[in-house]
């Protein structure tokens, strides 16, 4: 137990799980929204995220960037960045959505049982992890330095950067307006409805299966969003990147609440503090026993997590 | 319609799950020499695929070349190569192991490439009696399990985790360094043993999850730069490496990285990027390649079309310590064995001769340290000499 460190480095320490832990809240929402909607956990949402995280590679390689050429200028960067969150937004996006068509729709149509669901789901993830695998010869693929972090804001020994203001701004701004497309437009009401009540939900002339594709969608872009920002921070991409962070975007939407949008953002941070303070306190060994530790102590006194279940009520 | 086109994913799935698996045993087999001492099998055991595959594959391509020189002299396929992959993991390595001892014709092995996998497949093949030399497997304690078929032409952590701490004081004159390891068998053996050569100098120490397991070690660079470290000794494999090397870098963090042979990779470079790579410090008990002549790396060239790696050039003399033994008439495992136990051999990158425990012979032991450049490459640094 190391007590001194922790408290000599909780500020840093702090800003960097708050910047891990929006990453993972972003990738959680697209669990969180399938969820809320089919009662389907979406193991293949992890590939969505991994492709993601190649597209904007592969654009940004395009432009003659790896992980050896150097920091370009501010507008460049500027640039590059939105032209990566497009590639990976649109990439992720078809994803999810060709996931939904070929491993879900099928099966809805024939009524299987929730456990076939499972099983395609992770047959899909593996599907897709394998393929990105072979095509990649399973090696590492560095990021190029878009963003040099430089220090922005200086509070005591917390040294906050560029990368990770804009980490956290991005997931925030996301998460916000995905939060007001759920609560206030006439799709968003749309997918509330048929979370809250399917079969009531299509007697009122909602189209359910426009709603589900949509669902799949609006994660999908999300995890895009997600995979640039990982690139970002983590530097390197691999074929099974989205396997470890799948996981724990997964315990982050059922911490705070799996179907609740605002429940997966609180869960993901959440995930991202517990895991910084328990590595410096305990050793990085013990990073991802201590998440499922909480995970489990929260679960015993709040079962359906920190905001409960509620994409169908009319407040998220 | 729909049900066929859920069939055939359904079947692709699959055929990509097989597929996976089917990987593990390739034989290159041909027609079968009938000519003295032939008709022989010697494998590679190692990672071909995998998240440190890189190091396998330098190993096997090594292994393959000396076997087909050898076969070109006899002028036919006098020894046959059988490869198997352990993917490097622990957890696989006794399945594919039951698998190469179940082959008969196999009288030899080159590996298994690392430690955690040579403590999971040995036993086994200890067990058949098939004689194996690893050409890079470090561990100290794998060679006092009692295992009569093992060796390794490499020297163990005991000569490289002193020869980095001797590095990280004399050459570098670091005060304070901080010591971590990816809790594998070779990773924290390597890692201990820099921790107790250095003494006070270490300041802190933290421990990562394994390759391809963690990829955020915000935490671990928070350790690093708060404890004023100017050195990193990393015990782990290049995978982690390059990722741990970036993220230091992004984070202003100016200290020297160092590690030992499973560092010792291009796959660093590549994913950390040249720039922050550069200065990154491996040791490596063998030789740097040039050391090995101008005829092997040209050969080698030749026929793999990329420079021969870490270690091809102790895995091309392990294989033809075998292929010496086998041409003097040592057919069975046994005679092999015991073959292996007298053999003094010179080859391109040492001489060879192996300890009754299997350790390659302590007045052989050479310890060098390599950097990397701007360009990515690891070059030779200069030989530590260990008092």
């Amino acid at each position: 137990m190391n007590f001194s460190g922790l408290i000599q480095d909780f500020g840093p320490l702090t800003i960097a799980g708050l910047t891990q832990g929006a990453i993972i809240a972003l990738f959680a929402l697209g669990y969180t929204l399938v969820y809320g909607v089919l009662r389907l956990i979406n193991f293949a949402h992890s590939e969505v995220f991994l492709v993601g995280t190649y597209a904007c590679l592969i654009v940004w390689g395009f432009f003659g960037l790896d992980q050896n050429s150097a920091t370009p200028g501010m507008g460049a960067v500027i640039g590059y960045l939105l032209i990566g969150l497009v590639a990976a937004i649109l990439i992720s996006g078809v994803t999810a959505l060709a996931v939904e068509v070929v491993a879900y729709r099928p099966l809805r149509r024939r009524n299987a049982p929730p456990l076939a669901f499972l099983i395609t789901a992770i047959g899909a993830s593996l599907f897709i992890s394998e393929v990105v695998g072979v095509l990649t010869h399973r090696n590492q693929r560095g990021v190029p330095n878009l963003i040099r972090p430089t220090d922005v804001l200086v509070i005591g020994n917390m040294h906050i950067t560029n990368l990770q203001i804009l980490i956290i701004g991005l997931a925030l701004v996301s998460m916000f307006a995905l939060d007001q497309f759920i609560n206030r437009s006439r799709l968003g009401r749309g997918i509330r409805a048929v979370a809250q009540n399917p079969d009531a939900a299509a007697l009122m002339g909602v189209n359910k299966s426009r709603v589900i594709m949509l669902v799949f969608l609006v994660g999908g872009l999300m995890a895009g969003i997600a995979a640039v920002m990982y690139d970002l921070k983590i530097g390197v991409t691999r074929f099974d990147a989205g396997f470890i962070l799948g996981i724990e975007a997964f315990t982050a939407a059922v911490l705070g609440g799996i179907g609740n949008l605002r429940g997966a953002l609180l869960g993901g941070l959440l995930l991202g503090l517990v895991q910084v303070y328990a590595a410096s306190l305990l050793g990085s060994e013990w990073l991802r026993a201590a998440a499922f530790i909480i995970l489990v102590l929260i679960l015993l006194f709040r079962p359906t997590g920190l905001l409960g279940e509620s994409l169908g009520r009319a407040r998220a | 319609m729909r049900q066929v086109l859920a069939r055939a994913i359904g079947g692709v799935a699959i055929i990509g799950l097989l597929a996976g698996s089917a990987a593990c045993n390739k034989d290159t087999s041909s027609d079968t020499a009938t000519g003295s001492n032939c008709g022989y099998k010697l494998a590679f055991f190692g990672a071909l695929t995998g998240s440190a595959a890189n190091l396998g594959v330098n190993i096997s391509q090594g292994f393959e070349l000396a076997i087909n020189q050898y076969n070109e002299k006899k002028g036919s396929t006098c020894i046959e190569v059988a490869k198997f992959d352990s993917q490097g993991a622990a957890e696989v390595a006794p399945g594919v192991a039951r698998s190469l001892v179940a082959d008969k014709k196999i009288i030899g092995i080159v590996g298994p490439p690392f430690s955690g996998e040579s403590e999971a497949a040995m036993p086994i093949f200890d067990e058949a009696g098939i004689p194996a030399v690893s050409p890079s497997a470090t561990r100290v304690s794998l060679s006092s399990k009692g295992w009569k078929v093992f060796h390794r032409a490499v020297a163990n952590d005991d000569a490289q985790g002193p020869a980095a701490a001797a590095y990280i004081k004399d050459t570098l004159k670091a005060e304070k360094v901080f010591v971590a390891d990816d809790q594998s068998a070779y990773g924290a053996g390597l890692a201990d043993v820099v921790k107790s050569k250095l003494g006070a100098a270490v300041v802190a120490s933290d421990k990562t999850e394994g390759d391809g397991k963690q990829a955020d070690f915000s935490a671990l660079v928070q350790k690093v730069q708060s404890s004023g470290a100017t050195a990193l000794f990393y015990g782990g494999y290049y995978t982690n490496a390059g990722l741990i090397r970036k993220q230091l870098t992004s984070a202003g963090w100016k200290g020297v990285l160092l590690g030992g042979d499973g560092m010792k990779d291009p796959g660093l470079s590549k994913a950390a990027g040249n720039a922050s790579a550069a200065g990154t410090i491996v040791t490596c008990p063998c030789s740097p390649p040039e050391a090995a002549g101008d005829e092997f790396n040209t050969a080698f060239k030749t026929k793999w079309g990329v420079p021969a790696g870490t270690y091809s050039d102790v895995a091309y003399d392990a294989a033809n310590i075998f292929l010496q033994g086998i041409e003097a008439g040592n057919t069975t495992h046994e005679k092999l064995n015991e073959y292996l136990s007298t053999v003094n051999y010179k080859g391109i990158a040492n001489t060879y001769k192996f300890t009754s425990t299997g350790e390659l012979d302590p007045t052989l032991i050479k310890v060098w340290a390599f950097k990397f450049n701007e360009a990515g490459e690891n070059v030779a640094d200069q030989e530590i000499k260990i008092s």
